[in-house]
């Protein structure tokens, strides 16, 4: 079996980061992903990125992708597309599909960075084509310059529902109308806003009822909803749409650290079951990382950062990284990533970062008990 | 604050009243001025990298609002694209009975100079019509084009979209 000192399952912001980190201190470094193109969800990001200069802002996030490739290759990273890891053994045995075949692959060090998947919501008439998800309506204009459909009725509000319906109006679609259970935008203002000036309404505190049509959607009815989210009879809303797009939240990829054994925590303010992480992305198996979204649904701002730790802790485990300037780089990436999470904002990272804390703790008492 | 932004999608007057960002009524009267209508807190700070004339601040504190230095701002508007909020406008008030609007803009094609366009408010109602002054962009604004647009003086503040007639 060949054997890596680190091995990466996803090359999008996390991995490619944490690649680039683990490489620079002489890792023998490869990355696996599924997709044809490297980046992850980088490659439909036409939009400029928020943070400070560290964290790569005002770039689009298309652009940050090529850049992080490109640093991969000059730090040495082989990376390998069209590769699916589909196994995890002793946490550190990787399984991988390349073509038609399957390898094991041995790893001193492991770092899940497979992403997140979109959630979708049932409701009768879902199956009409016409109803997509967000990120196929990125995938589709963005990558492909296809025009996802003509008039679009856009369910979630947060920032991926703000941010796609924006591009759906470059892309030349007409937006009759963003929806969304909850009675606040939870989307950033400044992405609601320039969605609103163009003449979109907001209906927030409204769920979907159903869509209608005769083999496509030709309209979609939304209702107000009460306190317990029912919807209230006599306040439905039809509206002549070809397009229903869903960006109502993204769930953590947790086949793999499920799979490794990992300790799993159910922490709603990252999207749910998650791995237990300390702050270094370490898991409960040894030498395995977790990074990025899969590790809990964040940003690709901070994806960068996470993934970066991951790839220092690696490095160190296995007595590359000389361990003061480890530590110093450790702490520079830390209040790095604390910057990203300060406001409002990141009330919800931060309150789930301290459940994870104690989780840790608990299961800490529990195996010295 | 009203909740019209966490309901509605955008700022109301009165949320913009007090925000650290937004220009006096007398400095507008003297020449193009940016206005940051950015008044939640989030992680940003592009607009304080883009001045080269120290006139807008966030501080060290990423989530910090930006706050306007109206005195040092020569509306050079490079803010405006370096936003990736797109919640940057420069306002000009100086010029008789109309006002500049110069507002960010993602679509194209670019509208043209003396173009005829209606202008819109926050909500995206029409106000009614405006002139395009110019349209410029250059590659440092990185596809963020910067249209200014001609509209009377009342609308200064409430013009910042435009839609094109139909042809
Ligand atoms: C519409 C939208 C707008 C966004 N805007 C912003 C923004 O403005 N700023 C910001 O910071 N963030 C933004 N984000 C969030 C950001 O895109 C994600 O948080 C970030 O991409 C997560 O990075 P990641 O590396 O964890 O995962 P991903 O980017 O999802 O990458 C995961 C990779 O893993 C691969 N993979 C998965 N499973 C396997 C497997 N079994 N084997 C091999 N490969 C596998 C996938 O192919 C993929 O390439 C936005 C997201 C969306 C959807
Ligand atoms: S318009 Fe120019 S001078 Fe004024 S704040 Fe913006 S960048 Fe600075
Ligand atoms: S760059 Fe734009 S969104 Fe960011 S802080 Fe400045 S005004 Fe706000």
């Amino acid at each position: 079996m060949k054997r890596r000192d680190l091995i990466i399952i996803g090359a999008g912001p996390a991995g490619l980061s944490a690649a680039i980190e683990a490489a620079q201190y002489g890792l023998d470094v490869v990355v696996y992903d599924e997709n044809a193109l490297p980046g992850g969800q980088l490659f439909k990001q036409i939009h400029k990125f928020f943070g400070s200069k560290e964290h790569r802002a005002r770039e689009r996030g298309f652009r940050i992708g090529q850049q992080l490739l490109e640093e991969a290759g000059r730090a040495g990273v082989e990376v390998v597309l069209g590769a699916q890891v589909i196994g995890l053994y002793d946490g550190l045995i990787v399984q991988v599909v390349r073509g038609d075949r399957i390898e094991r692959v041995r790893a001193n060090a492991v770092v899940i960075a497979t992403g997140a998947s979109e959630n979708m919501v049932p409701f009768p008439g879902w199956t009409l084509p016409g109803v997509i998800g967000a990120g196929a309506a990125q995938t589709m204009a963005n990558l492909h310059g296809v025009r996802p459909g003509n008039d679009l009725l856009m369910v979630g509000c947060g920032n991926v529902g703000v941010v796609v319906a924006y591009q759906m109006l470059q892309a030349g679609c007409r937006v009759q109308a963003m929806i969304d259970a909850s009675r606040a935008i939870g989307g950033y203002g400044v992405h609601a806003a320039k969605v609103a000036r163009t003449g979109v309404p907001f209906f927030l505190g409204h769920t979907i009822l159903q869509a209608e049509g005769d083999g496509k959607v030709e309209s979609a009815t939304i209702a107000q909803v009460d306190e317990r989210w029912q919807p209230v009879p006599g306040t439905e809303k039809t509206f002549a749409v070809d397009t229903i797009c869903l960006a109502v939240g993204l769930t953590p990829a947790t086949q793999l650290s499920r799979m490794a054994g990992c300790t799993m925590v159910n922490l709603p303010g990252l999207g749910g079951l998650v791995p237990a992480t300390a702050q270094n992305g370490a898991t409960s198996v040894p030498g395995l990382y977790v990074a990025g979204d899969a590790g809990g649904i964040e940003e690709a701002s901070s994806a960068m950062i996470r993934g970066r730790l991951a790839g220092l802790a690696a490095a160190r485990r296995q007595g590359f990284a000389d361990s003061q300037a480890a530590e110093s780089r450790g702490q520079e990436l830390h209040e790095s990533l604390d910057r990203l999470r300060g406001g409002p904002f990141g009330e919800r990272i931060r309150a789930a970062e301290e459940l994870m804390h104690k989780a840790l703790e608990k299961e800490a008492a529990c195996q010295t008990a | 604050m009203s909740d019209c932004l966490k309901t509605n999608g955008y700022l109301l007057m009165e949320d913009l009243a007090n925000a650290p960002g937004v220009p006096s009524a007398e400095r507008r009267k003297q020449g193009p001025v940016a206005i940051f209508e950015c008044i939640q807190e989030i992680p940003c700070n592009p607009c304080e990298q883009a001045c080269d004339k120290d006139a807008v601040r966030v501080g060290s504190k990423i989530t910090d609002r930006p706050e306007l230095n109206a005195e040092n701002c020569s509306g050079c508007g490079k803010c405006v694209s370096a936003c990736p909020g797109q919640a940057v406008f420069i306002v000009d008030e100086s010029k008789g009975d109309e006002a500049y609007v110069t507002l960010p803009y993602e679509f194209l094609p670019l509208p043209d100079k003396g173009e005829i366009v209606l202008a819109l408010d926050r909500s995206g109602s029409v106000l009614g019509e405006a002139r395009i002054v110019r349209s410029r962009l250059l590659d440092s604004m990185d596809r963020t084009a910067q249209v200014t647009m001609a509209v009377p003086l009342e609308w200064s503040m409430q013009a910042r979209f435009f839609k094109r007639k139909e042809a």
